[in-house]
């Protein structure tokens, strides 16, 4: 697979304890006290709605359903919240993989940020609806950021697929 | 898939690709649907909760690493000039207390006596567990903590928690190593209360926003801005005589037939540090059986909000 579709180099597979690995580690990121700061991103949104584009096959709506299962119970929220959010998220991203793929990384970028707001908006409309309280519009500013991020993110989930097929001792990468 | 299996547009056999993704979409929308329901409106998934905490519990204690880490730097830099400072206060505070803390036991026993004498029921004391406050849950849509003591500690759902000045929240759900606290700021969250200066009694509401509100006080009720609320103890829940908050505006407006009356916390409810988890209150004597003609309202209400 290519980097984007239009891109004339060739990537390595992808390494499945890669995804995993980089899943938990999103985890573990949203789990850090940073995450009170207005304006920091839903880590397992972004990588979740990253692998859904590039590798549908491999994460879906499971990964996507058990990543909210969790983040509800650390998170404190009500059960289910996360979880409808995330599946839907993995769905449409999905769903338009094929198409996101031909942009340059910045278009992208674009194209990913109506997906990330659309689930930050679901998880709103969803405790709104029953009776919670308004959390301020800095919740709706991690999906910018995350938007923003995507240009580093897709680079460093990608770093260990540009590696050469031939090992060279003298390359770094 | 079974369904389209007779068709022409069924994929061959070697293209295996598990059910469509609509069906896929559709099952696990229905189930986050089903788990948001139950949990939110039967509240019997705690042990769905406590069984996935098992995993991201050692997830989130390693995330809290690095703060706590850094934290406990700066307590250690902070030097000793200011360590000392805050010992000769503290010193000079319990010097202060020292002559009502001195006659405490002395007059709590006098009290005992003299509830006895008068037959009447005597009062329970505070006792608890100190928990430390771990970190504040994530949800931004409510106001909750987790601290340090769990099921392990014998802490049960339904506690009251307070700090030094005044009740910060009651415990909600309870994990093996840790239990959440609802502070009582978060929305809809309830405490009977009573108006220290003229004993009326009513409940206070969290606004979730920092804010408490005062309800069904009557518009010409006497009440002031800077009157202190303690716990009421009617419900069973909070023994009775704690601060919970301070009234600072009041809105009385000819359409309503009740105030609107916002109050702030007494105790520093949203602020890092350690709280008291008081053990429950001894269950109640039963209700005297009504008598006909007498029904009336006791003052009693009939559970406990324990939301």
């Amino acid at each position: 697979m290519q980097p984007t579709f239009s891109s004339s180099r060739i990537l390595l597979p992808v390494r499945p304890w890669f995804i995993v690995f980089s899943l938990l580690a999103a985890l573990l990121l949203n789990l850090l006290p940073t995450s009170h700061w207005p304006g920091i991103p839903d880590w397992v949104a972004l990588v979740l709605c990253f692998w859904s584009i590039r590798e549908p096959r491999r994460v879906g709506m499971g990964w996507a359903f058990l990543l909210g299962l969790a983040m509800d119970v650390a998170d404190g929220a009500v059960l289910g919240q996360h979880c409808l959010a995330y599946v839907l998220l993995a769905y449409f991203a999905a769903a338009q993989s094929r198409r996101i793929l031909w942009f340059p990384l910045a278009q992208q970028a674009l194209q990913v940020l109506p997906l990330l707001l659309a689930s930050q908006f679901v998880q709103l409309a969803m405790r709104m609806l029953v009776g919670a309280d308004f959390p301020g519009w800095g919740y709706l500013l991690g999906p910018l950021i995350a938007t923003l991020l995507w240009i580093p993110a897709t680079f460093l989930l990608l770093l260990p697929q540009y590696q050469p097929v031939e090992r060279d001792d003298n390359r770094p990468l | 898939m079974i369904a389209m299996a007779g068709t022409d547009h069924a994929p061959p056999p070697f293209f295996k690709r598990g059910p469509a993704p609509l069906a896929l979409l559709t099952f696990y929308l229905a189930l986050s649907l089903a788990l948001f329901v139950v949990d939110l409106r039967l509240k019997s998934l705690d042990l769905m909760r406590q069984s996935i905490a098992l995993v991201t519990d050692p997830i989130q204690r390693i995330a809290q690493t690095p703060g706590s880490l850094v934290d406990n730097a700066a307590a250690y830099l902070r030097g000793l000039d200011s360590l000392l400072e805050e010992n000769t206060q503290l010193k000079q505070a319990q010097l202060q207390t020292a002559p009502n803390l001195l006659r405490l036991a002395h007059l709590e026993s006098e009290n005992d006596r003299l509830r006895k004498l008068l037959a009447v029921k005597e009062r329970e004391k505070a006792s608890g567990e100190v928990a430390r406050i771990m970190y504040t849950a994530r949800d931004p849509f409510s106001r909750k903590i987790i601290v340090d003591k769990g099921q392990q500690s014998g802490i049960v759902a339904g506690q009251p928690a307070i700090d030094e000045s005044g009740v910060v929240g009651q415990v909600t759900r309870i994990f093996p190593f840790s239990s959440e606290i609802t502070l009582i700021t978060d929305k809809d969250q309830t405490v009977p209360v009573q108006v220290v200066r003229s004993g009326q009694r009513s409940v206070v509401f969290g606004l979730g926003r920092g804010q408490l509100e005062l309800r069904y006080i009557p518009a010409n009720a006497d009440i002031k801005e800077g009157d202190l609320l303690v716990t009421s103890g009617l419900d069973g829940v909070y023994l009775p005589g704690f601060p919970v908050a301070r009234v600072v505006s009041i809105e009385r407006e000819n359409s309503y037939a009740f105030a609107r009356i916002l109050c702030t916390p007494v105790a520093a409810v949203e602020n890092f540090g350690e709280v008291l988890i008081l053990s429950p209150r001894q269950p109640q004597a039963p209700r005297p059986p009504e008598v006909d003609g007498r029904s009336g309202n006791t003052g009693t209400p009939g559970n406990a909000e324990a939301r």
